[in-house]
């Protein structure tokens, strides 16, 4: 019953016809009605870039999950599912979930209430300007980049699957992103995360539940799997004893501490892309639940990711090895070629450019806050009324984008250059999260302490991986688990030096730091709660506490 | 700090997203509706071919059905709970 991989002679073109492509133009219509609808809502430039404090919870949340749920990360996980099998889990379970309560229940207070608009902005309130400029600027080149690897990806899938030219998918995705987010701003940006969101479901249910009944089931599939890979293959936690061998090349301490304290905290608490969602919530309580209520679906989203990438592994055993034609990320694009009928299919392909615009559209509105206000608004042109930035804002947005496309066609003919940039930036991330920490919940930590510590933790995390790593100094198995042990490197490298240098410098004042640090208070931040908010069903700990459990219990069948 | 407090309170004030912007859920509900509609018919109509590549599941009807089920529920949602009138003095 298992289809031969000869079908894919004709590559992974998609059947697609002309109900596909209607449904298809009527979501990039939806997408550029949002944008003009939008626009009589953007009057100050708080409205265009942090959609005026004022979105309703379960709207932010969901563009929180979403802004996350870009194609290269549902592709890419689901190629994780295929190469490694259940351990992809843990970039949800023990990876996102508990780095998201964490935000919500314990680091925004800190973000909402101090009213920073930007998480630049707040260690511009906590340290110095020279750690404030140093983030800006790193944040600003990281999101162009990744906005562009994104169209770049985006081009790739488009020409395989609908067989458009790179160039032509390249251009007309830029374009369409720059006129709903230079039109509309964040408001745009969110609500088009949010139909994002429903679409990517409506593509990958339909998906999962065909592909399981081809492999016969859960049963059938787990079946195949555990006589083609081995048990450890079905099993979360099953071969990651320190010293054992598995494909992950990962034990269990560096599975906790890398991926799931230190990545983790660092991309979803820190990553101004995610954050914005939340700030740009009506009021704390609603901030709060931004990352809660986006944690729920997370944890049920790693099913529609791994079923695919488990059910191609089975459907084609030598998938990602040389010979089959297919590699780990074609995956998801093999299946729907294989086997949604036209209708579905439309929805899927409409899925899939769905994802790659919003994963792009997520970083330039990003980009665009973090250059307008902590960049140009504080050391290139101060002091101009509101009017000004929020033009500003639009000018550079479409910058923003323009800069994008053109990396994108850098990617097409520098691959190399882009996967190893991607690497550079990713480092930075988790020094921002030992400041941030440290920052928060330390009072003494001075004001030149921030500053060092992203240098030291970035270059040990760098030192680590390029040169202990990739120079053979020490053996890891593999460049994830190298990942992971560079960013505990990192983490604990930071910290060290930014305690030393506390301890000679001097500390800031007690009076700036009101509502910045744990255990402080600035008289007149509190506002009273909203009304309705004090149901049980909208209480922080308890939706926070509850994603934490049901993460932990989604374990228990996996680890037996 | 204060100063930073002072400038977005300001704009928060100033602020017309909340007054002016429209509410999501009537796009979701739409497009649902309208996608549901559409693969629905596709699912009805559905060839033999189109039925054996999806391993005979109807895959375009109960598709269809769903999303069609999604959009009224937004629809429905926005029906009983429609937005807050904005305020007076928010509305110009």
């Amino acid at each position: 019953m298992l289809s031969p991989t000869q079908t894919l002679a004709a590559g992974l073109r998609l059947p697609t016809n002309g109900l596909d492509y209607a449904i298809l133009a009527i979501y990039f219509a939806v997408v550029l009605g949002i944008g003009f609808a939008a626009r009589r809502s953007v009057k100050t430039s708080l409205d265009f870039f942090l959609s005026g404090r004022s979105l309703p919870a379960w709207v932010t949340g969901l563009a929180f999950v979403a802004a996350n749920l870009g194609a290269t990360e549902i592709l890419g996980m689901a190629a994780t599912g295929a190469q490694y099998g259940v351990s992809v889990v843990h970039w949800y379970w023990i990876g996102a979930i508990p780095a998201m309560v964490f935000l919500g229940l314990v680091m925004m207070p800190f973000y909402y209430r101090s009213k920073v608009r930007s998480v630049p902005e707040y260690l511009l309130q906590r340290f110095d300007k020279s750690a404030h400029l140093l983030s800006s600027i790193l944040f600003a080149f990281a999101a162009i980049l990744i906005a562009g690897v994104n169209l770049y990806a985006l081009s790739i899938v488009v020409e395989a699957l609908l067989g458009w030219p790179q160039w032509l998918a390249i251009v007309v995705a830029g374009l369409f992103v720059l006129a709903y987010i230079t039109i509309g701003g964040l408001s745009s940006a969110i609500y088009n995360e949010v139909l994002q969101f429903f679409v990517i479901l409506a593509a990958l249910i339909p998906l999962c539940i065909i592909g399981l009944k081809r492999v016969g089931g859960w049963g059938g599939m787990t079946d195949s799997l555990k006589s083609a890979h081995g048990d450890n293959f079905l099993s979360a936690w099953g071969g990651t004893g320190i010293g054992e061998a598995n494909p992950l090349g990962a034990n269990w301490l560096t599975i906790i501490l890398g991926l799931g304290f230190v990545l983790s905290f660092g991309y979803w608490t820190t990553n101004f892309a995610e954050v914005q969602r939340a700030l740009s919530a009506k009021n704390l309580s609603a901030a709060q639940r931004t990352p809660l209520i986006a944690a729920f679906p997370k944890i049920f989203i790693v099913f529609l990711v791994m079923i695919p990438g488990m059910v191609a592994a089975v459907l084609v055993p030598k998938i990602g090895m040389a010979g089959s034609g297919l590699t780990y990320n074609d995956a998801i694009p093999y299946l729907m070629q294989e086997l949604l009928p036209n209708g579905v299919l439309g929805i899927a392909v409409t899925g899939l450019l769905a994802a790659f615009m919003a994963g792009m559209a997520a970083n330039v509105s990003s980009f665009n806050t973090v250059f307008t206000y902590d960049i140009w608004a504080k050391y290139v042109k101060t002091g101009k009324p509101d009017a000004y930035y929020l033009k500003f804002g639009r000018l550079i947005t479409a910058v923003g984008v323009l800069a994008s496309i053109g990396t994108a066609f850098i990617a097409s003919s520098f691959s190399n250059i882009m996967g190893y940039l991607q690497t550079l930036f990713s480092f930075f991330n988790v020094p921002m999260f030992v400041v941030f920490i440290i920052g928060m919940f330390w009072k003494r930590a001075s004001v030149k302490s921030g500053v060092w510590g992203l240098l030291a933790g970035t270059t040990a995390a760098m030192v680590n991986y390029f040169w202990i790593y990739k120079q053979g100094v020490i053996d890891i198995p593999t460049d994830q688990g190298a990942n992971f042990v560079s960013a505990i490197v990192g983490f604990v490298a930071g910290a060290v030096v930014m305690v030393v240098v506390t301890l000679f410098t001097a500390p800031k004042p007690e009076a700036e730091l009101a509502g910045l640090v744990y255990g402080t208070t600035a008289p007149g931040l509190e506002e009273p709660p909203a009304e309705g908010d004090d149901a049980w069903y909208r209480k922080p700990a308890l939706l926070g506490w509850g994603a934490i459990v049901l993460a932990a219990l989604c374990y228990v069948p996996f680890s037996l | 700090m204060s100063e930073l407090h002072n400038e977005v309170t300001e704009l928060e004030r100033k602020s017309a997203t909340a007054a002016r912007l429209f509410d999501i859920r009537r796009i979701i509900g739409g497009l649902f509706a309208v996608y549901g509609v559409i693969v629905t018919i596709a699912g009805i109509t559905a060839s033999d071919a189109d039925l054996k590549k999806a391993e005979n599941i109807n895959i375009n009807l109960w598709t269809g059905l769903g999303m069609l089920a999604l959009g009224l529920f937004f629809l429905v949602w926005l029906k009983l709970r429609p937005t807050a009138p904005p305020t007076p003095d928010a509305a110009e």
